[in-house]
């Protein structure tokens, strides 16, 4: 095992150690790693079932269960599009294409240069800001096509983007 | 040990210390940082320091006038609050110059006032939006501080706790909250009291109470407005449902990603415990009750109640069958009991104020108070906590305004996808649960979609049905297949390729899965297109004869997400998807 996969193993295992809350489940140790380290790889999965006595299948079962896991790294952004009926309403739709086309991806998924990863999103909780999208954790509403493509192109590509100070 | 006498003095005083200086409020749940109010607040913070003005900033949770973000609202000691709508970091700038510094209120820039007049400035009490308001459970929602205990406290929080725990027997709370008439706001519309007391007849000494804050539907946002606003009204509520049933632990279930009300709820509950709110003893009593915060992933289904269960256990949410029932066995085995935020966020005041107050609110089977989000074509979008027995017209014209596009509306969905629409001829119907169900809508849990006549219903039900599809959980196969099916169907009509038998191949798909699905989801899946045949057939009808969309609305291709979650072998998933990427 090389030290980098150890590194990995280290940070799964304190991101399952450090849960604030205190009924630790399966679930609850996947959702903590995903928010350390972005994705679950698959020592992800053996230190849940490890640290919760579950079996490596048990464990998958819940991973490939909940839409918003991941089983590969996301790229250095990820945007999400609200497409819920309110945001469809409200034009989601050219939202979307805007993206898609920006980034030169058909759906959901990842540029093949891993700068940006693209999800639909059933309902961001913004609805009353329709339609909305999300980069990197910040929230926009109200958005246009235009500024949807004028965000994505003013993107610094080696760090996700941060909210203005 | 803390009595709540100490509680309240020490946070009346730090209440009125806050009001020695002038106090700028910022509204920052998610619908105000989506307006862009975390840049207002820096804005604001910056040129009070920079003028060295004594005044505090302080990011608060939402009003519910969620049309005028970023809302700011400043009050000056001894004046009343005046708020100030669509605020850019440049405005906030000029606010404090302007008002702080000069003393000028800039009538031109405000929304109203609460608590006074000023010269210029209408009252919000006047206000379309917020004059048919009774605000209940939403009554600190962007004036406290969320998580501030102090806040809440010196708002009358924590009064109908002490007041069970010090007058109360635990069924007298039961009684009082069925006399309130109080019923779930989760969508099932059963009454509080009488779930509560299956919970409190259910024998054991573990018992749970879980909160659902699962809100997945698309178009509702006030369970989690109400987290993200004032938590500690829902763990107060629930801390006396604790007492009540003889209930030992609450759970309040949230999906992963809605970081507001995980933090503030998570806070909160902190707070609760420092101050001997939850815990051993609370108040120094004989009564013990303990607090946590449970995370869900992404799953619509989780919010069914059976489904929250398997979901706080860890596992797939997938609903259980009934019964057995979760008052009997729920949670880990344990009697429990499954209450909307909502529905405990007025219990706090239900049992302060007594239940026939309550009662003599809203009408005759609807007691209280409805939530309603108003959001899709409407000018103000919004929520709004208005008496039932309003009628959805004036929920939708006099508060949100009309459409606001000039057209007149065409449809409302209810009640979250599931819910269907309703179309306009129903608008003079009054909110109610039973008046609504009649008129063939679901009040559900609040969210009101307005859909003008620029809207195509084919096109909207197939956002619905998309939206269903993605969200089955897979294990009854009626449900799984019937919306992909439906879906494909209605794919086709969009696309102007609709075939005549298609609207009887759907009405039997829905049948299916009304008799063979185990959950809501798939029973009342035929409920979104059964509702739009009834109320807009001819869009159907010019779809399938003339091969066209009646409003251009429909697009062939859309980029809708169609997923079928994977059967549970995981061993088969690692081998063969995961192990060689
Ligand atoms: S009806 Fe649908 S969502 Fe409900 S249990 Fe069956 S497959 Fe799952
Ligand atoms: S429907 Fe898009 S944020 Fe809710």
């Amino acid at each position: 095992m090389s030290s980098s996969d150890e590194a990995l193993r280290q940070r799964i295992r304190q991101a399952i150690a450090s849960q604030p809350q205190p009924t630790v489940t399966v679930l609850s140790s996947l959702l903590a790693v995903q928010d350390a380290v972005g994705w679950l790889p698959p020592e992800a999965i053996e230190e849940v079932a490890r640290h919760t006595g579950a079996t490596v299948n048990d464990v998958w079962a819940v991973a490939s269960f909940y839409t918003n896991f991941r089983f590969t790294p996301p790229g250095i952004h990820t945007i999400e599009v609200c497409w819920g009926p309110t945001c469809h309403l409200l034009g989601a739709q050219a939202i979307l294409r805007a993206v898609q086309e920006a980034l030169g991806l058909p759906g959901e998924g990842d540029t093949p240069d891993k700068r940006f990863s693209l999800k639909l999103n059933t309902c961001l909780g913004a609805c009353a800001q329709a339609p909305a999208l999300l980069l990197d954790h910040h929230l926009y509403g109200r958005v246009t096509p235009e500024q949807a493509r004028r965000l994505l192109q003013g993107l610094n590509h080696t760090a996700p983007h941060q909210e203005a100070p | 040990m803390t009595t709540y006498a100490t509680l309240a003095q020490e946070a009346r005083a730090h209440w009125a210390a806050l009001h020695e200086r002038p106090w700028i409020r910022v509204g920052t749940a998610i619908c105000g940082k989506a307006a862009g109010a975390q840049e207002v607040l820096h804005a604001l913070r910056r040129a009070v320091e920079r003028r060295g003005i004594p005044a505090t900033v302080t990011p608060v949770g939402c009003i519910g006038l969620c049309f005028a973000e970023p809302l700011v609202d400043i009050q000056k000691p001894g004046r009343p609050r005046i708020f100030y709508q669509k605020v850019t970091p440049h405005l906030a700038a000029t606010l404090v110059e302007d008002y702080l510094l000069q003393d000028n209120p800039r009538p031109d820039l405000a929304l109203g006032t609460l608590g006074g007049r000023v010269e210029g400035i209408a009252p919000l009490e006047e206000h379309p939006a917020w004059k048919p308001q009774v605000r209940i459970a939403t009554r600190n929602c962007g004036t406290v501080e969320p998580a501030n205990l102090a806040h809440y406290i010196a708002n009358g929080g924590y009064q109908g706790l002490a007041k069970a725990l010090t007058e109360m027997k635990p069924a007298q709370v039961i009684e009082e909250v069925t006399k309130s008439g109080l019923r779930g706001r989760g969508g099932a519309a059963f009454s509080t009291g009488a779930k509560w007391n299956f919970l409190a007849r259910a024998p054991g000494p573990v018992k749970y109470i879980l909160v659902n804050c699962e809100e997945g539907d698309p178009g509702a946002f006030n369970d989690k407005g109400i987290l993200e606003s004032d938590p500690f009204t829902l763990i107060e509520g629930c801390t006396i449902a604790g007492y009540a049933t003889g209930a030992t632990k609450g759970y309040v279930f949230i999906r992963h990603g809605h970081e507001g009300p995980i933090t503030f709820t998570r806070k909160a509950i902190q707070e609760a415990y420092k101050a001997g709110l939850l815990g051993k003893n609370i108040l120094g009593s004989a009564f013990s009750f303990d607090m946590e915060v449970a995370l869900t992933g992404e799953s619509y289904v989780s919010g069914e109640e059976t489904a929250l269960m398997e979901a706080i256990e860890g596992k797939r949410a997938m609903p259980r069958s009934r019964p057995p029932f979760p008052a009997q066995v729920g949670l880990w085995g344990k009697p429990s009991n499954i209450n909307n935020v909502k529905t405990l966020s007025y219990v706090p005041e239900v049992v302060a104020r007594g239940g026939a107050w309550f009662a003599s609110i809203g009408t005759e089977k609807s007691k209280g108070t409805a939530i309603v989000c108003l959001s899709g074509q409407v000018a103000r979008p919004g929520w709004y906590e208005v008496p039932f027995g309003l009628t959805l017209r004036r929920v939708v014209e006099d508060i949100g305004g009309g459409t606001g596009t000039g057209r007149p509306v065409k449809l409302l969905q209810t009640g979250g996808p599931l819910g269907g629409v309703l179309g306009a001829e129903r608008l003079d119907i009054a909110l109610d649960f039973d008046g609504m169900a009649q008129a063939g809508a679901i009040f559900g849990s609040g969210g009101i979609i307005v859909a003008d006549t620029a809207t195509c219903a084919v096109d909207l039900v197939r956002n619905l049905v998309a939206f269903c599809q993605f969200e089955s959980c897979g294990k009854c196969f009626p449900c799984r297949l019937g919306f992909t099916h439906m879906l494909e169907v209605l794919d086709r009509i969009a696309a102007g390729q609709g075939r005549p038998s298609d609207l009887e191949a759907m009405r039997t798909i829905g049948q299916a899965m009304s008799l063979g699905s185990l959950c809501g989801h798939g029973q009342l899946g035929f409920n979104p297109v059964h509702s739009a045949l009834r109320f807009c057939a001819e869009d159907f009808r010019i779809h399938l004869e003339e091969r066209r969309c009646p409003t251009g609305a429909c697009e062939p291709r859309l980029s809708l997400p169609k997923r079928t979650r994977p059967e549970p072998v995981g061993g088969w998933y690692a081998r063969h998807s995961y192990a060689h990427h």
